[in-house]
């Protein structure tokens, strides 16, 4: 495991640089901050950052590089106030927005809804990557979904606030139109619907961009920013003030307590879980090193005890714990469907430490109503209104994956552990169910298939789903909202819960359970 | 018997006026109210929250700051004095205690001066009857001619009968001008013309006067105390000899290697001298004494001096209660005979004031105030606390730290010591000077004489060396961790207030935090790459050089403390962060270290040292020379103003256009404000270049 983080820190101080040495330098020349250094500066000094999908778009483009996806994300502190951050980085093929950028972007923002987070937008964009305007542009989850967000969030009352540091061309010119408010950086942000070339080639009109767009001009004349920024960094200055004023204060719907730290390093953590899924480990050991003072109300301990639950806090917040000890059983299904029930009545947020090869098969179980235990469960999670968070922590599969909160069952936030996996099964059971399914085949065609051939045909479907199921891929695609050091999580679920706990929770409705 | 004479007599004063303020003030009310005297205090509008108004049982108005209309309003004081039903008026030094006519005035208002009678004070204060009446009581004073007959032969004689070498002093003259000294008959006539050329120049006279001249001479004084029985005693003698614009600055008792036998000399010599004009109270005989420990009269001062405490911690004496006891008509309480000197004194003034600049005196507030601690034998007498503002119009000595110790070395040692722990942010002060001073070998050894400054001036004054970059790490620490108890402030009063956001801790997903900060070293600008570890410790990268730093900030009473590690190394340096700047003060010295404004705050920064087109001091705006719209060049001038009453012209820190002047002529500027609105000229090249 410890090589494994090793490798997640490496890939991501790579990443961290952003574009290319080239780009770096061009950026800095011209008297702008990179935008990391923006969004350190943005923040209150000193305060922690919870970045998002650091690799989005990780090999997924080919030969082309897009680190973190052309576009930083996170969620950190303002003036005292919990902000979405998001920040084009314009060493990135020029800030453009791929396929994925616009997914991180949206994704962020859809953070900021559900947990009525104001927004913060660090734009520097060309707009559109116009090669994949078709991938880019026309669907519903695309880059116009941006606009329609600003409009409904700033319409929900979440403070929608636009720094323009660089280019915010043609659709990117409505980031700030749209904005609450808007600050601009005076001979460095531009503003509009069409560049210099664009109004050449329209009107035979030659305009330097600073003339078509610039600060001087969005102040003073056309009222498209509010404030004019001398640099970066009194841009940021500016827009620390804009969230002094938004006179935002966080209601907690929660008892707090004083937080303490585990009384287990969280370092044991590597050698606890390992890398080998196959191999079993204890969910409790991985929860004695999460919560505050490894604390732990288990409840039902004796019952359906492949998935344990129970109550703790971590930095003081209080939270339900469900965590996979073995396959799910109806017991299991049943006992976390109680669970939840419980959690939502008492508004305290539920934690999903995902380590599920699936639900019990076989006819026994399926005789005992395995699915019907599992939809109970399923439904729970679904209905369940209290702040979910996910963490896989090994293996996430099938319909476990379901009832412990994947993706599709919208978690305020999902990570992942560099050793877990996802798949709809693992690799060797998929390769086995298609080698199964095609030595019938044959035998029913009366051919043969020989334990060479089974090998040969298993081979490549293991590779690919080992290679599908890896978190790296998953992330790229944002499946996920990062991977975590394992020795982070208790940190990544503290500031989590903190950001979450900013929208009030909601009562939640349960649909019907089969019984 | 006398003890019985004592009570029915100290019965008497049972309410005292101080017609003073500062650190004198608060030195007699100390006294006073461990005798059981109520105290009255007087003050200008300047010092309505001052401490000795504090101190003090009632405290009257008398007018505004300048002290013409309020300290050295006789009048005034005297009304105090009366309506406070206050039996006597203790002047304290300066303003009325050398003043004739008030001690007069007090007698013929029934009101006891504590001092000497005014004739003794009228005597003392005219130097040539002085000389007279000491001359005459059997007083060595210093050969000289003062006579109208100014023929070269005639001066020449006189020459002659005083002993070269001789000085050659035009009788109006000043600042050194129009004086010669001549070493030997062979070179009188020369410098007598040359003495002479120059006084008519600055002068339009030329008459001369010719005096011994001692080379580098001691300033050596002798405590006296007489009382109206007709006893006098001597209580040792003090050395003063190292000054700084005529001004004492250390002063120490007893003198370093006066024999007992000078020293018998020296307090008899004075005691003759108190004698001669019936002196009472408290007194001081001033000589001069050259490098064979000869000593001659140069005047009596009638009144308790500001350097007292010395002669008090080396006799165990308290001047002021022998100055109550004796106005009240006692005795004094101890005979020659029973005079003890024992141990070794000194004393340190602290001022506001520039030694860099000539000794410049200051003014301004005491942003910051900590000083070591207060004992039997460390004595802080001071009548300022942090807060307070040390005035223009008055007197810019802070404190006095008076020390005590065995012998000599034990005492200066431990003068060093308390030094360092006098601790002052807000203005210049003399702090780090008097380190040099009482550090350098010759003083230790004693080689005390008045041209000690100029003749060491390069050890006094060495080059400002950069705070090492240790020190730099040590400043970025007391800053960050700083930060952390701001946001720990912050967080603990929101309504959630154990979230983690709240930590200072820079934690990043899978990357370590690095930022840059950028630290002012007087005019250099460093960079230090600062890394934020997962245990709570720095990283800090300057220079090529890398340190692991980490500490915490320790509060000790209003003092913070800043323990820290840089590469192992531990140390504890007092810690003050006030505006933008970061101070350390440790035994090894102090450290100033500052965070520069921002470029987009500098127009509206208060600090703006490096805006420069602020008040250097408090002071008033003499001339305008500028006005709105006009274009300056850096350097040009703006303003003239008076501040301790010196002339300061204010010049453009750089290149730009008057937006607003913001003072007028006759206007008072507090330190560090803004006088003029400047605004830059547009668009460095370099900047227009790369757009």
């Amino acid at each position: 495991m410890q090589a494994l983080v090793k490798d997640l820190r490496d890939k991501t101080e790579k990443i961290k640089l952003g574009g290319g040495e080239k780009a770096r330098n061009l950026h800095t020349s011209r008297g702008k901050l990179l935008p990391r250094e923006r969004i350190d500066r943005l923040l209150d000094p000193g305060s922690p950052f919870l970045e998002f999908s650091q690799f989005a778009a990780y090999n997924l483009y080919g030969k082309e590089e897009v680190p973190a996806g052309g576009i930083i994300s996170g969620i950190g502190r303002v003036s005292g106030v919990e902000c979405v951050i998001v920040a084009n980085d314009a060493t990135v093929k020029g800030g453009t927005y791929y396929p994925v950028t616009v997914k991180k972007h949206l994704r962020a923002q859809e953070i900021a809804q559900q947990n009525h987070l104001p927004c913060i937008y660090l734009v520097d964009s060309g707009g559109a990557n116009l090669p994949r305007q078709a991938d880019v542009f026309p669907d519903r989850d695309h880059f116009g979904r941006i606009f329609f967000n600003q409009a409904r969030l700033s319409s929900e009352g979440i403070a929608q606030i636009a720094v323009v540091m660089g280019s915010c061309t043609a659709g990117g010119a409505y980031v700030p139109a749209m904005a609450d408010e808007s600050i601009i950086v005076r001979k460095q942000g531009t503003i509009f619907l069409g560049g210099p070339p664009l109004v050449k080639a329209a009107t035979g009109e030659e305009v330097s961009a600073e003339d078509l767009g610039g600060a001087d001009l969005h102040c003073r004349k056309s009222g498209v920013t509010d404030h004019y920024a001398l640099d970066d960094d009194h841009a940021l200055h500016l827009a620390r003030k804009a969230v002094r004023n938004l006179n935002y204060k966080k209601h907690i719907d929660v008892t707090v307590e004083p937080s303490e730290p585990p009384l287990f390093p969280a370092e044991e953590l590597y050698g606890i879980v390992g890398e080998n899924l196959k191999r079993n480990f204890d969910v409790r050991e991985v929860i004695a090193r999460i919560v505050d003072g490894s604390k732990f109300d288990e409840f039902k301990a004796f019952y359906g005890d492949t998935l344990v639950t129970g109550f703790s806090r971590i930095f003081g917040y209080p939270v339900g714990i469900i965590g996979n000890n073995g396959v799910l059983f109806s017991e299991s299904a049943k006992k976390g469907s109680h669970f939840i029930e419980l959690c939502c009545q008492r508004n305290i947020p539920l934690i999903f430490l995902q380590n599920i090869t699936g639900f019990m098969v076989g006819r026994e179980y399926e005789a005992g109503g395995i699915a019907k235990d599992g939809a109970k469960m399923v439904t729970a999670v679904a209905c369940a209104n209290v702040p979910k968070i996910t963490v896989i922590i090994g293996g996430s599969y099938g319909a476990g994956n379901y009832g412990m909160c994947g993706r599709a069952y919208s978690p305020r936030f999902l990570y992942m552990w560099p050793n877990s996996r996802i798949s709809v099964m693992g690799g060797e059971q998929a390769a086995t169910v298609l080698a199964t399914i095609t030595k019938d085949q044959r035998i029913r065609e009366g051919k043969e298939f020989t334990a060479e051939q089974e090998v040969a045909m298993k081979e490549p479907i293991i590779k690919r789903f080992e290679e599908e199921g890896n978190p790296f891929f998953s992330s790229a695609r944002l499946w996920d909202d990062g991977i975590i050091d394992p020795a982070d999580t208790r940190l990544v679920l503290g500031l989590s819960l903190s950001a979450a706990l900013n929208s009030p929770i909601q009562r939640t409705k349960f649909g019907v359970f089969r019984m | 018997t006398s003890g019985s004479v004592r009570c029915a007599s100290v019965a008497r004063i049972e309410k005292v006026l101080i017609a003073n303020r500062g650190e004198i003030a608060c030195r007699v009310m100390r006294t006073a109210r461990k005798m059981g005297v109520r105290s009255v205090a007087v003050y200008s509008d300047a010092d309505r929250h001052a401490m000795h108004v504090a101190m003090a049982d009632e405290a009257y108005n008398i007018g505004p700051a300048p002290s013409q209309q309020s300290y050295l309003s006789m009048e005034k004081v005297l009304d105090v004095a009366k309506r406070s039903g206050a039996q006597a008026v203790h002047p304290g030094y300066g303003f009325l205690s050398e003043n004739t006519e008030f001690a007069e005035q007090c007698k013929q208002e029934g009101i006891i001066f504590i001092g000497p009678p005014s004739s003794a004070i009228r005597d003392m204060g005219i130097k040539s009857t002085s000389k007279h009446i000491m001359s005459a009581a059997g007083v060595p004073i210093i050969g000289g001619y003062h006579g109208e007959d100014q023929s070269d032969e005639t001066l020449q004689a006189e020459a002659a009968k005083i002993g070269y070498p001789v000085m050659i002093k035009a009788v109006r003259g000043g600042g050194g001008k129009g004086m010669r000294i001549a070493l030997s008959e062979a070179e009188f006539h020369e410098q007598l013309e040359s003495a002479r050329r120059e006084a008519r120049k600055s002068f339009n006279d030329d008459v001369m006067l010719v005096e011994k001249f001692v080379e580098n001479p001691r300033h050596v004084e002798v405590q006296v105390f007489g009382d109206q029985h007709g006893n006098a005693v001597y209580l040792f003698e003090r050395d003063c000899s190292v000054q700084r614009r005529h001004q004492k600055i250390i002063e120490e008792a007893p003198g370093p290697g006066i024999s007992p036998e000078v020293r018998q000399k020296l307090g008899e010599a004075a005691v003759r001298a108190a004698k001669a004009v019936n002196y009472v109270g408290a007194g001081t005989v001033e000589f001069i004494m050259d490098a064979q420990h000869n000593f001659y009269f140069m005047e009596m001062n009638t009144r308790l001096q500001v350097e007292h405490p010395v002669s008090e911690m080396i006799t165990g004496t308290d001047l002021v209660e022998w100055q109550l006891r004796v106005a009240a008509g006692e005795p004094l309480p101890l005979t020659q005979e029973q005079m003890v000197l024992s141990g070794h004194s000194f004393e340190a003034r602290i001022y506001a004031e520039d030694p860099n600049n000539d000794f410049l005196p200051g003014a301004g507030p005491l942003l910051h105030l900590s000083t070591p601690e207060g004992d039997e034998v460390t004595r802080i007498e001071t009548g300022v606390r942090e807060g307070d503002e040390v005035s223009v119009h008055y007197d810019p000595m802070i404190a006095k730290l008076v020390v005590w110790g065995e012998d000599r070395a034990a005492a200066l040692k431990k003068l060093r010591y308390c030094l360092r722990q006098y601790n002052i942010v807000g203005l210049n002060t003399n702090i780090d000077f008097l380190l040099n001073l009482s550090g350098h070998p010759e003083f230790e050894a004693g080689n005390v004489h008045t041209s000690f400054i100029p003749l060491h001036y390069e050890q006094l004054f060495p080059a400002p060396a950069a705070p090492s970059k240790e020190v730099l790490c040590q400043a970025a620490l007391g800053l960050l961790l700083r930060e952390t108890l701001h946001t720990q402030a912050f967080t603990a009063s929101s309504n959630d207030p154990f979230s983690p956001f709240g930590l200072s801790s820079g934690r990043r997903l899978n990357v370590l935090f690095n930022r840059t900060m950028t630290l002012q070293l007087g005019e250099n600008k460093m960079k230090l790459l600062v890394t934020y570890n997962p245990d709570g410790s720095y990283t800090m990268k300057t220079g090529g050089e890398v340190f692991h730093v980490s500490g915490e900030l320790q509060q000790e009473g209003k003092t913070t403390f800043l323990r820290c590690s840089v590469n192992g190394t531990m140390s504890r340096p007092k810690l003050v962060i006030l505006d933008n700047t970061v101070h350390l003060f440790s035994m090894e010295g102090s450290a100033e270290v500052s965070v520069p404004v921002p470029k987009y705050l500098a127009g509206i920064s208060v600090s703006g040292a490096q805006a420069g087109a602020v008040a250097p001091m408090t002071g008033t705006i003499e001339k305008v020379l500028v006005k709105a719209g006009d274009a300056v060049k850096k350097g040009d001038p703006l303003m003239v103003m008076i501040a301790m009453k010196m002339e300061h012209t204010i010049r453009a820190p750089k290149a730009g256009v008057i937006k607003k002047v913001l003072f007028r002529e006759g206007s008072q500027a507090n330190r560090h404000a803004a006088l003029v609105e400047l605004e830059e000229e547009e668009a460095e090249a370099g900047e227009a270049a790369s757009t």
